[in-house]
């Protein structure tokens, strides 16, 4: 493995982890959404309120990392995606600006201000993702020309881009939903489990029906990843199907022990498949990870960095979980 | 949809577009930065004071601050997002070239920036669940990390200024990058603590005129006076040092910038004994309206009216800043109002050193009361100063802000979109820190169960995070 190949895996860890801890966050945002006005909806919210206050902005930092360290490890790659895609892109920060206000500010007023805020909130917790779906479907499908500059519009309007779109959401809705029902058991509520434990399972055949109409439209427009998805990647796409699977049937019985570790491994198994079958491209069939890999020395300062920022943060991390789960002083 | 364009919809004008959108959404940053660099510390002063003699009060205010910094802090992680998608969606030609020695420091932020981040909710659950002292050390490492954050990003920012660390390849981009040098170019450590005082400069005077203006409306107990006294104290002791600071900083800028130094001066013609201008415009190779010192830029520069400074006819045309009027200005309104804020603090000091308390006159508040505003325009000026005075270029000497931009078009739709909606988040967080206000003032007594972003709630829950 080179040192660019490396630097690409820590890129990839950054994906993986905004992908489960922003998708969970965006599609709580997507719960708050559809919790409608009732007594029940009002207590949903409150839970998912509890769920993503603590970490709302930290699960986005991940965002951060993945740009950054893409456009300085990667530089070539980073501008011909910016420039191909800005139109998705910058629909997807507006999203996240309207997310991050509406969140902070529905939690600081309350009153009247609280109810567009909230709507604010969820919608754009829909929209981003979407996007971000568009994106990455985009350069899967081999939009992205090596210098950057392809088509705005349609780079992202084709089958695949659209769809991989609606695999966020669903996606997104759906490990929101497998947390819920674990913070809901958490928290004593049987009836507020049951509720996100039907919305787990409505959400995991939405994402399900949304990934097999990906691998059709993967067939026809992104033929690199198809064959490399059912050469390479196999072992990663079956341990997904496995790891869905197996929390359906979890679901099914009313078992929430081992839900998220299932949920969470088969939506990763995912990713890293995509990385598997796009290897050794970084833009697929336009930018080989060697190509679009920066100065040797900035190679190697981001490897460090990366190790630095995991003895730092997950220490940290720790001490901030051990304290949301203790009780108060007082 | 009706015919229309905005006015010069060519290439330059996109050019325009994207700098006034990503000079908006920096200047709008900026602000929030500064809380992110500042306010913990305030915060941790009012803890220590607190904690140290059992200073309800000065808990209080600790506690309350603390939410304050939760609200700020994710607005600005907000803005802060959007200024890492706008290096792409707007510079990409300089991202393309100069990503990997541009990025370096970028990557040291992240760190800093998660670090602030995970410490602040732990303070913030830690007001409940962590003892004493205990806690007052938990929020230690946001004031650092805060720190480390704005030296990284400002050294990223002094690196476009005076880029260094790096040479240029066979295929115009980046090659042999040396990290340490791309950190710690010529203007990083000047650029850095610079803008460090005035982070604290802007927090103190900012939060110390809402305690201003509430005791101008009678509110004069002892929680309103220590809650101006700390942030004012803070800004006070900051107002002189920031004004050496200044000094060396334009020193640093007139040997390594000299585009910029001729600007900000408005020095037309190159040569020793240049005079002082105070104000007015700069045109047609000269200044009309302004007040001169004879001698005195020179002076300034290097001591001696024999100093010869560079002057913008040394610079190519295409190579000077094409506003020089604007960075003057600039330059001068962050010069004046550093010099009122100095004042500020020196009437503060005669009278506390006098009688320990605040001069009488209710004109002490009412000038505290505009001291807030003061220091964030002068931050303004003095980041309009270094952003605009490094035009033409993106990276001094390299490329040129127009090799740079993107070729997509409609920035100027984006930019007023982007306007309003950054108005009404403004409004918004404005509007959200004021109820917070009204709310605490109407529960005197028992604090009330106010909900922040990262706060626990209100009654005990299990908050396993996802």
């Amino acid at each position: 493995m080179s040192k660019a190949d490396a630097v690409a895996a820590i890129l990839w860890i950054g994906v993986t982890l905004y992908a489960v801890f922003g998708g969970a966050d965006f599609g709580a945002g997507m719960w708050d959404l559809l919790a409608g006005r009732g007594e029940r909806g009002e207590r949903a919210r409150a839970l998912i309120d509890r769920s993503i206050a603590p970490v709302w902005e930290a699960n986005h930092v991940w965002l951060i990392f993945v740009l950054v360290v893409l456009w300085t490890a990667f530089p070539p790659a980073f501008s011909a995606v910016m420039t191909t895609l800005y139109i998705p892109l910058a629909l997807a920060a507006l999203g996240i600006v309207l997310r991050g206000s509406g969140f902070a500010f529905r939690h600081a007023l309350p009153g009247p201000v609280r109810g567009p805020a909230t709507r604010v909130f969820g919608v754009s917790s829909l929209l981003t993702p979407f996007f971000m779906g568009t994106v990455v479907g985009a350069i899967a499908s081999g939009e992205v020309p090596a210098d950057g500059g392809g088509d705005p519009t349609s780079s992202w309007t084709g089958v695949f881009p659209l769809v991989t779109g609606a695999l966020f959401v669903a996606t997104s809705a759906y490990l929101a939903a497998v947390f819920l029902v674990r913070d809901a058991g958490a928290a004593g509520d049987r009836d507020l489990q049951r509720y996100f434990a039907r919305r787990t399972l409505a959400a995991a055949v939405v994402a399900g029906a949304a990934a097999l109409g990906g691998i059709f439209a993967l067939h026809s427009d992104a033929r690199f990843v198809y064959d490399g998805l059912t050469s390479d990647g196999v072992p990663l796409v079956i341990l997904s199907g496995i790891c869905g699977l197996g929390a359906l049937a979890l679901l099914a019985r009313g078992i929430t022990r081992g839900l998220r570790p299932l949920a969470v491994g088969a939506v990763v198994a995912v990713i890293w498949g995509f990385f598997v079958a796009q290897y050794p491209y970084m833009v697929p069939e336009s930018l080989t990870i060697e190509d679009a890999a920066g100065a040797s020395a900035t190679l190697t300062e981001v490897i460090v960095v990366f190790l630095v920022a995991g003895v730092v943060c997950l220490p940290s991390l720790g001490l901030l979980y051990v304290l949301s789960q203790r009780r108060a002083l007082e | 949809m009706p015919d229309f364009t905005f006015p010069l919809a060519d290439a330059g004008s996109n050019l325009l577009a994207a700098r006034y959108q990503m000079g908006f959404t920096l200047g709008f940053h900026i602000v929030l930065a500064s809380f992110g660099v500042a306010f913990p510390a305030v915060m941790l002063i009012a803890e220590y004071r607190g904690r140290r003699s059992g200073d309800e009060d000065a808990l209080r205010l600790a506690r309350r601050w603390s939410k304050a910094v939760a609200v700020l802090f994710a607005v600005g992680a907000v803005s802060g997002t959007v200024l890492s998608f706008e290096f792409g969606l707007l510079w990409p030609g300089m991202m393309n070239r100069f990503g990997d020695a541009f990025g370096i420091a970028f990557a040291i932020e992240g760190i800093f920036f998660f670090l602030e981040a995970i410490f602040i909710a732990i303070y913030i659950y830690g007001w409940k669940r962590l003892p004493g002292w205990a806690h007052f050390w938990s929020g230690v490492p946001i004031a650092i990390s805060g720190i480390g954050g704005a030296l990284s990003v400002i050294a990223a920012n002094a690196w476009m200024n005076t880029p260094d660390g790096f040479s240029v390849g066979a295929d115009g981009r980046v090659a042999d990058v040396r990290p340490l040098d791309v950190i710690f170019n010529t203007s990083t450590f000047h650029e850095f603590v610079h803008m460090w005082v005035a982070a604290y400069l802007v927090t103190g005077f900012l939060v110390a005129s809402v305690y201003a203006v509430a005791m101008l409306r009678g509110r004069r107990d002892r929680y309103h006076r220590l809650g101006f006294l700390i942030p004012f104290t803070v800004a006070a002791i900051a107002a002189p040092v920031q004004i050496v600071v200044g000094d060396f900083a334009a020193r640093d800028v007139f040997e390594d910038q000299p585009a910029k130094f001729a600007a900000m001066e408005c020095v037309y013609e190159s040569g020793d004994d240049q005079a002082e201008h105070l104000g007015g415009i700069c045109t047609d190779g000269e200044v009309k309206g302004s007040i001169s010192i004879p001698g005195g830029d020179s002076l300034l520069a290097g001591f001696s009216t024999g100093t010869d400074v560079t002057g913008l006819d040394s610079i190519a045309a295409d190579d000077q800043p094409p506003t020089p009027t604007t960075i003057h200005l600039a330059f001068d309104a962050m010069v004046g109002l550093g010099f009122a804020m100095l004042a500020l603090a020196g009437w503060f000091a005669v009278a506390w050193r006098r009688k320990r308390d605040l001069p009488a006159t209710p004109w002490f508040l009412r000038a505290s009361a505009a001291a807030g505003a003061a220091a964030v325009l002068a931050l303004e000026c003095g980041w309009m100063v270094t952003e605009i005075g490094r035009q033409p270029w993106i990276v001094h000497g390299f490329m040129r802000v127009e090799d740079a931009v993107t070729p997509a078009q409609g920035i100027w739709w984006v930019f007023a979109f982007t306007l309003l909606i950054y108005v009404g988040l403004g409004l918004m967080a404005g509007v959200v820190l004021r109820g917070m206000a009204r709310r605490w003032r109407e529960a005197e007594v028992a604090e009330p169960e106010l909900e922040a972003p990262y706060s626990p709630p209100p009654t005990r829950a299990p908050e396993a995070a996802p």
